[in-house]
Parts: structure tokens; sequence; C-alpha cells
């Protein structure tokens, strides 16, 4: 997994021997990835989210349900990436498919560091390989494990639908991660408080982006206004899930690591709330999706969406499970 | 009345970006964008050119706001300085701490 598109500083070298028959003229890059900060154009100071942070798991805490909880945070990022990049080339324009690109892959780091902080906290989780593979824990555990493992809530799995629907979640989602994030930077794992507030930054931006989007469409055209209502109704029966309390969160939570996402629901009803005001759109009455033999997407219960999204994510990993990328 | 202002357009206006890249620096022209106003071209800039940490601050202007000088005018308005050597300031030594020169 790789949530970087940037050339790394070093690429510069290889590029410039690879083309030794151009060594005249140099790359083109050259002047640009000089020494001279003065220049801009790829960037610099690209900062390490858990440099110098503590990794060990503070005491008392339970490392099971610690890592448990993660792969729930880390799932929601994942699977919410993987539906958003499957925008690109497709959004309505070309800003609009690079903002979605910026926002899966802010969600992907996230879900890079939880998964590994996942693994840290309690091995028995990441899937067995084969012999030597060279597969990290943090991808064992995106493209080796089975529908029923992943731990994310149903809304994020989701088929995106129209710009509109995509909206609309990405709304929801947004407004109900960063919630959970603004707390979780107060937690005692040095880990997981340093991935909060690095991703309350991107979060913030992503809420955002779609609260912006929604006010557009919602005063936009009687089409784009129909589009997102139509939406909206499709996104609003999975919203109750957020908010129920698995034992896991209810045990992170009571040790001071986690989050009761039952805490967070009003302040983001709220927060709703006034998006819909705003937009002059009714909340919909919608019943919310019902839960399978008592359980949802944090027991691994998924919709029929979700093992279609693994097939298309993992495929070409489990076919090279000692492949290097 | 329907004046052409006042008909749904099929595309975006067009907005030139131009960004910082760190404080003491100016501005530069990075490119342009299409956008619906000037927040969501401030956003759309944000979003395009300063996604590989490129920037911290981002100036964007309605294209049609922009004036330009037309090819027409290039020697009148610039063929009289190419012999003015007395005007570079190449007769100076710059000190070694100066930045950005």
């Amino acid at each position: 997994m790789t949530d970087h598109d940037t050339p790394t500083p070093g690429a510069s070298t290889s590029a410039s021997t690879s083309h030794d028959h151009d060594a005249d003229h140099g790359s083109v890059f050259d002047g640009l990835l000089g020494g001279d900060d003065s220049q801009w154009a790829f960037g610099t100071d690209f900062e390490d989210p858990l440099a110098g942070v503590d990794t060990t798991i503070p005491d008392g805490v339970d490392a099971a349900a610690l890592a448990s909880y993660c792969l729930m945070l880390g799932d929601d990022a994942l699977v919410a990436s993987h539906r958003l990049s499957q925008w690109a080339s497709n959004a309505p324009d070309l800003e609009d498919d690079i903002a979605l690109a910026n926002v899966a892959l802010d969600l992907l780091g996230q879900a890079r560091l939880l998964l590994t902080r996942a693994a840290a906290a309690d091995a028995r989780l990441v899937p067995r390989l084969p012999e030597g593979s060279p597969v990290p824990p943090e991808d064992a555990l995106a493209f080796f494990r089975d529908e029923s493992a992943f731990r994310n809530v149903r809304l994020v799995e989701a088929e995106n639908g129209d710009f509109a629907e995509t909206v609309a979640r990405l709304l929801v989602f947004s407004t109900y991660r960063l919630a959970l994030l603004q707390r979780l930077a107060g937690s005692r794992d040095g880990v997981l408080s340093a991935i909060a507030v690095k991703g309350v930054k991107e979060v913030t931006y992503h809420r955002d982006y779609a609260g912006r989007w929604f006010l557009t469409l919602a005063r936009g055209t009687a089409e784009s206004r129909r589009r997102l209502v139509a939406g909206l109704d499709r996104v609003w029966p999975l919203r109750a899930e957020l908010f129920r309390t698995h034992a896991v969160e209810r045990t992170v939570a009571e040790q001071g690591v986690g989050v009761d996402p039952a805490d967070v629901a009003d302040e983001v009803d709220v927060l709703l709330e006034q998006v819909l005001s705003v937009s002059g759109i009714d909340r919909p009455e919608v019943p919310p999706t019902g839960t399978v033999g008592g359980g949802a997407g944090r027991d691994g219960r998924h919709t029929e969406a979700m093992g279609r999204l693994l097939a298309e994510m993992q495929v070409v990993a489990r076919a090279h499970p000692s492949g290097r990328w | 009345m329907t004046g052409p202002a006042d008909r749904p357009r099929a595309e975006w206006p067009l907005y030139e970006v131009f960004v910082r890249g760190k404080r003491g620096l100016n501005h530069v022209h990075v490119g342009s964008l299409h956008a619906t106003d000037d927040e969501m071209a401030l956003r759309h800039a944000r979003d395009v050119y300063t996604r590989r940490n490129e920037g911290v601050s981002i100036w964007v202007v309605r294209s049609d706001a922009v004036a330009a000088s037309s090819p027409d005018e290039k020697d009148p308005l610039f063929a009289p300085a190419g012999d003015k050597v007395y005007r570079h300031p190449t007769f100076y030594a710059v000190a070694d701490d100066v930045p950005h020169m």
C-alpha cells in the first residue's frame, strides 16, 4: 500500500542513469529537485506523523481490544478510500476528480497507520502468508483478510452511486469521523493520539468539501437537488449504525484509549441538521438498515457490496502472496 | 428578456492560480482551473496545485479579469529595453547571505 504518488528525492538519480543517452540534457526535473530549497514544484519537508511517538501500549490497556479498535477505524478509512478512489477519471470534472482522489489518499494514509498499529498491538490478527513473504503486516491486513474479518461500518462499503450520493455519504462519514478523531486526540495511546491529530486536519477539509458541495447541489438546479435528495435517502439508513457501541469500543473507551461512538451522536446530529437546514433539505424519513443476527459491520457482517469491493481491491495482491510492491 | 449572462453556462469560468511556496517568496503563477465561484476556485487550487506540499498561500483571479499585453505591441513595449545594459545591476557583487536573488 502506498499513500503518496510523489517522486522521492532519490528517484531523480535512477531516472538520470537510465537515460544515459540523454546525459547532456539530464532530466527535465533536475533543476526542480536540486539543492535549491526555494524551489517548490515537488514540495519539501515531508513529516513523519509518528516521529518521536512512544509506541509502547499504555498500562492497563487490553492489547487485543486496542488492536480490534484500530482495525475498526482503519477499515472505515481503507474501505471509504477505496470507494472514493473509484471516482478517479470518473468525476464530473477534472478538479473534483483530483479533490476526491486527495480525500481518498488522506484516508489511505490514516488506514496504513491504523492497520500497522493494529498489527503491532495484536499480531494474531494478521493473516498468515507463505514463508518468506515480504508483504508487511498492514498489507496482509488490507489484502488477505476475508470479508467477515473487516470491521468497517456498512456506510462506507456501499456503492458510490452518482456524485450527489457520494457527496451525501462523504458528508455523513466525515462529520462522524471528525467528531471521533477530535476526541481521540486525547487518547492515552500515544500512537492513536498522533494519528488522530494528523487526521483531524485532513477530515476537517473532507467535511468542508462535502458540506460545500451539499449546499451547492441543494441550491443548484432542480436536477442537482433531485439527485441529492435521492442520494441522501440511500445514505441515511446506514447512519444509525455509526453510533451503536460495540463491546470493543466500550472497552477501549473505558480504558481511555478509544471513543464510544454513542458519545458523538448528538454532536454529529446537530452538525448534519445545520447543513440540512441551510440547504433547505428535509431530514429523510427512512428506517435504519437492520442488523444481521444482532450484528453489523463492526461484527464483520457486511452488505452484498462488500464482497465485490474486496474482490476488486484484493485480487492482485492475493494472486501474488509473495510479491514485492 | 434573457441575456447571455442569465442562461446556464455549459462550462465553469476559468481562474488563474498563484501559489506562494514559503514565507518571504512571492506568489508565482502555476496554472489555471475551472470553478463556479471564488471560494470553490480556492479549494480547487488547493486540491490541484498544492497537493505535494508546494504552498503556504494561494491567490486565484478570474481569467477574464486579467488585462494582458498583446503580441502586436511586443516591439514598442519591450524592444527598447533590450540594449540598455546599464539598467542591469550587474556591476555590484551580491552578498552571499542574500537569498532568492
